[in-house]
């Protein structure tokens, strides 16, 4: 799947969680947000691009919390 | 005689009779009157009419201008009746009951003034009976023959009323002046029922005649909902169709196929043709009240563009092929099997549609959820209000509004934003209109000047926040600012109800400096002190309810708005009982019901997450089979993968993606790129162009099962006629199911129902058996609620505490600049609903035959836009051309349009743009340029080519088939 749009929609999640005072708790809601809504081919190309790709393009936030949070 | 009794607590002896018309409305009085009305004792809250009561007790007092869904008006001096003790005859409709009255509403005194009134009405009225459409169905016919009048010693040769011309301008309606008896009962109904005031009473005395405002119908103000047709006791406003066929001979209670207000209809009938569809009375969501559509624009279903016939082909370059149900599924059955063990079985998928019936929906998830293999089903729930099922089940703990339509005649202070009531909820818009009339207070957020602001007679918005397009988020923390800074919070509320935790989080966000409103008006681009009035307003008004649509939630921050909204309710204490409340207005008719029927990919039936163990074991007993734990495709996910070659095939029940969906080129691409594309509907709407096979849907006349509208109000949706393609549709997808080895035995819908009742506790109580007693039943409805549930969240929130989320404002990444300067939004109008496959097919057309393009003057001027100009309007996704509207309803920098017609393109210029947490498009903020031009743009062109092409290769004469 198109990784451009998957890193878009990714970022725009951190940004929802971006307010969240507590950074540990947003990257946990980050990961479940992504757990439960995205399916897996979806979840294996984001896992894929932060393994690959240390996650270009995609805030550091999010990235933490797929690696922290996200497995395939 | 029994003595009778009518209390709320006691239902009255006589049963309240849904047919009988009491000529006042209802008393809603606690307290009782016990009075005596020819002999028999009757008791009735007080504030009733003697009128109103007599009929309670089993006594007809004749009457003409009276009607129990108006108020009483004591005109037509029918009614008249003696009281002991009181002089003079006065009238029962405008006369309330007292204690220890004594009423005679028979006596020869009366008889004389009755017989000289009706000698009256007769002497200047047709006496064409046996050849008038109102024979049989005449109020006045009645009274002359309850009266016992026996001549007219006036003659009929005086002054008359006799012999005018007909106004048959409006499509479904004729007004034929000859035979009005000046009752002033449309007038009325106009004013207090619809609250559009299109019909005066003009003149005086002899002179009075019913008015559209000196117009005819069609170019008044009227808005064609019926309502004066429904109250007119004569002939003299009459359905076209009752006039070409005749009265009807039977009726079957049934619920509107449109928008989301769900309006409870009487089919009817002569034999299996429906002769008229008037408003139930009974119906809970609108009380015998209808708008243009579901009242009027029903022809489509008997329409002659609609296939009755499956068809399959190989390729959408080859001629369908007609061939029998049974070649059809077997053939739709090879094609998913071939597929799947081609491409694997998540290479395939289905779409539900808010038009399908609950029962359509739970049988399609299921087909695809225990048949195909995969939770690769999605509804069109995904591009208007799947933020609100995300945002209410986060804060409150359900994805559902939490009200009765009804509620708004408690509400003090109505919030509307991103909705258009009077013209997307047509009828829920007109009780708004009448509690806004008795009061209450309203604030309008929308960028455009929608009707309520200042185009409703006697209605105005306090507060009209016309803000930017794309800054709803800005907003509604803004608004939040206000209430926590300026201390208007609900503490005792809050603290008891809500997470604290959660509060103090939110709380402590929202009270930062650049959440304030001056911190946000100039990305508003609103006063900061409007803003903060209306936050006053709201939070200290009384009751505050908040009406919202897709103006909220189709944007990239939708379901941060959703929440916003909640936040805002629970702070102010303003959820939880009757008059407030969290109100998303669904735009079509089943959106609420086919999302509760689990048809979102991450979701089983009752909103239960598909990775939840327990869960999922309740579904694999239920059907037997594996279940998987992993969420589906969405559409916008399977559309991307159909693009990029690895999704094949799509099982669509009654949505039209290529039409609704955005970035329509995308679409069309992907669906192109498909193998095996299944259409069930009644035409060949957009999608279908791009079909292998499609399968004949069958009307909403044609079939059983249920809609649950905004309010969460289960009705019954049925049969009044055979299926016209031989199948009602979920047998369709239940003989598809069995043609993939999995077998579906249902034999009627109700069985559907069952089913989902046994695995749905918030359906647990709900079945066909109860739908009949009840009339419609609002979920949860199980041991708890039998009846089911008007108001949630009474006592707790579902979720338990109410939660608060903080709402980051994020501005959209569609922002303007030189190449794009302005931003188009989109809505809906009266006439038209959705993709218009249904209403283009009726004369509805006549109201909007084209989707036009709105541009403010200022900005119309320096482009040198005219009106009626063609106009080209470009987006970073497409091009397309409208005409243009100029009008100081949308504010500079922002065009408008519907998008009503497929060869409007107007989705050819959304973008993939969407909502974070639901990927809802955002349709609402495109950035674009507008231009004058002198021809169509080159995507219209290849459509119009396209879509003839796959007319013909139907069959059919692309000249005759609306487009």
């Amino acid at each position: 799947m198109d990784i451009e749009k998957l890193i878009k929609m990714a970022n725009q999640i951190g940004d929802f969680f971006e307010a969240n005072p507590d950074a540990e708790d947003a990257k946990l809601e980050i990961a479940g947000h992504l757990k439960k809504f995205w399916n897996s081919v979806m979840i294996k190309a984001i896992v894929a691009h932060v393994q690959q790709q240390q996650g270009a393009g995609l805030h550091p936030r999010v990235v933490a919390a797929i690696q922290q949070h996200v497995s395939v | 005689m029994d003595d009778i009794k009518y209390t709320p607590s006691q239902p009255n002896v006589r049963k309240y009779d849904p047919d009988k018309d009491y000529g006042t409305p209802k008393s809603e009085s606690t307290t009782l009157v016990t009075l005596n009305i020819d002999g028999v004792d009757v008791t009735v809250p007080e504030g009733t009419s003697i009128m109103h009561a007599a009929q309670l007790g089993g006594v007809t007092v004749p009457k003409l201008c009276a009607t129990d869904s108006l108020d009483p008006f004591g005109s037509c001096r029918l009614c008249l009746v003696e009281i002991e003790g009181r002089r003079g005859y006065p009238a029962s409709c405008t006369t309330p009951v007292a204690p220890g009255l004594k009423v005679k509403t028979q006596t020869s005194k009366l008889a004389d003034i009755r017989r000289g009134v009706m000698e009256l009405y007769i002497s200047d009225h047709p006496l064409d009976c046996l050849t008038c459409a109102a024979n049989g169905d005449c109020e006045l016919q009645d009274m002359a023959g309850a009266v016992g009048l026996r001549e007219v010693r006036y003659g009929y040769e005086g002054e008359n009323h006799l012999g005018q011309a007909k106004d048959e301008s409006n499509p479904y309606f004729t007004f034929d002046a000859s035979k009005c008896i000046v009752c002033s009962r449309c007038v009325r109904a106009c004013e207090e029922t619809q609250g559009t005031f299109a019909l005066t009473i003009q003149g005086r005395g002899f002179d009075s005649k019913v008015s559209a405002g000196n117009k005819d119908f069609l170019d008044s103000e009227c808005v064609s909902c019926g309502a004066c047709v429904q109250a007119c006791p004569t002939a003299t406003l009459m359905e076209k169709t009752v006039i070409e066929a005749g009265t009807p001979e039977h009726k079957v209670t049934t619920t509107c196929a449109y928008c989301g207000v769900g309006c409870s209809f009487d089919a009817e009938m002569k034999g299996e043709e429906v002769v008229r569809m008037t408003p139930s009375k009974e119906g809970g969501a609108n009380h015998g009240h209808s708008c243009v559509k579901g009242r009027f624009a029903w022809g489509y279903a008997t329409h002659a563009d609609r296939i009755t016939t499956p068809m399959i082909r190989k390729s959408i370059h080859d001629p369908w092929q007609k061939v029998s149900w049974e070649e059809a599924i077997s053939y739709a059955a090879s094609e998913i099997q071939r597929i799947q063990a081609r491409y694997g079985k998540d290479a395939v998928g289905g779409i539900t549609s808010s038009r399908c019936t609950n029962e359509e929906v739970y049988v399609t998830q299921k087909l695809i959820r225990a048949v195909f293999g995969s939770n690769n089903v999605d509804t069109c729930a995904r591009v208007c209000h799947s933020p609100t099922g995300y945002g209410l089940k986060q804060t409150l703990g359900e994805s559902a509004g939490t009200q009765t339509f009804d509620s708004v005649m408690k509400s003090d202070v109505i919030f509307v934003m991103g909705a258009n009531p009077t013209d997307g909820h047509p009828v829920f818009g007109s009780l708004m209109k009448r509690r806004l009339r008795e009061g209450a207070k309203l604030i309008v957020a929308d960028p455009r000047a929608i009707d309520l602001v200042e185009n409703s007679p006697h209605v105005r918005a306090d507060f009209h926040l016309n803000l930017r397009p794309g800054t709803n988020v800005a907003l509604i923390t803004a608004l939040a600012h206000v209430v926590v800074t300026e201390g208007l919070v609900q503490e005792a509320f809050v603290k008891a109800r809500c997470e604290w935790d959660s509060f103090v989080t939110w709380r402590d966000f929202v009270a930062k400096p650049e959440n304030s409103p001056e911190a946000l008006a100039k990305e508003l681009g609103l006063d900061a002190e409007l803003v903060r009035e209306a936050a006053r307003l709201f939070a200290t008004g009384g009751n505050a309810a908040i009406y919202y649509g897709l103006g909220v939630t189709e944007h990239s921050q939708g379901s941060t708005t959703v929440m916003g909204i909640a936040n805002l309710a629970m702070a102010t204490g303003n959820v939880g009982r009757e008059g407030v409340g969290v109100n998303p207005l669904r735009g079509q008719n089943n959106v609420q019901g086919s999302c509760d029927m689990g048809s979102m990919p991450h979701e089983f039936p009752g909103y239960r997450h598909v990775a939840d163990d327990e869960t999922r074991a309740l579904f694999e007993q239920a059907w037997g089979v594996k279940l998987s734990a992993d969420p589906g495709l969405r559409i916008p996910n399977m559309l991307d993968l159909a693009a990029e070659g690895s999704f094949k095939a799509v099982y669509c029940v009654g949505e039209d993606i290529a039409q609704s969906d955005p970035d329509t080129q995308h679409v069309t691409h992907a669906l192109e790129s498909m193998e095996c594309v299944i259409v069930q509907d009644l035409f060949l709407n957009e999608t279908a162009k791009f079909a292998h096979v499609f399968f004949p849907g069958a009307s909403f006349l044609e079939k059983n099962g249920t809609f649950t509208n905004a309010e969460r109000r289960i009705s019954p949706v049925r049969k009044v006629m055979t299926p016209k393609n031989g199948m009602e549709d979920w047998e369709i997808t239940a003989k598809f199911s069995t043609a993939l080895g999995y077998p579906m035995h249902y034999t009627h819908a109700s069985e559907i129902m069952d089913e989902i009742a046994a695995l749905t506790p918030t359906f647990k109580g709900v079945s066909f058996k109860k739908l009949d007693e009840l009339g419609s039943i609002q979920w949860p409805c199980n041991d708890e609620a039998p009846e089911g549930t008007p108001t949630m969240h009474v006592d707790e929130f579902v979720r338990g505490k109410g939660k608060f989320f903080i709402t980051q404002y994020v501005a959209t990444t569609e922002r303007v600049n030189a190449k794009f300067p302005l931003i188009l939004t989109t809505g809906r109008i009266l006439s038209q609903y959705n993709v218009g496959a249904q209403t283009r097919r009726t004369q509805n057309v006549v109201w909007h035959a084209e989707d036009l393009i709105e541009i403010h003057p200022h900005d119309a001027e320096e482009r040198g836009i005219q009106e009626g100009d063609w106009v080209g309007i470009s987006s970073r996704a497409g091009q397309t051309v409208l005409r243009a509207k100029i009008t100081e309803r949308v504010q500079p920098g922002v065009v408008y349009t519907t998008f009503h017609h497929p060869e409007s393109g107007a989705n050819v210029i959304t973008t993939d743009n969407s909502d974070w947490a639901t990927n809802c498009p955002e349709y609402k903020v495109t950035a674009v340029q507008v231009s004058r031009v002198n021809q169509l743009s080159d995507w219209q062109k290849e459509y119009r080519t396209f879509s003839d092409t796959q007319i013909e290769l139907t069959g059919m004469d692309p000249h005759t088939v609306v487009s």
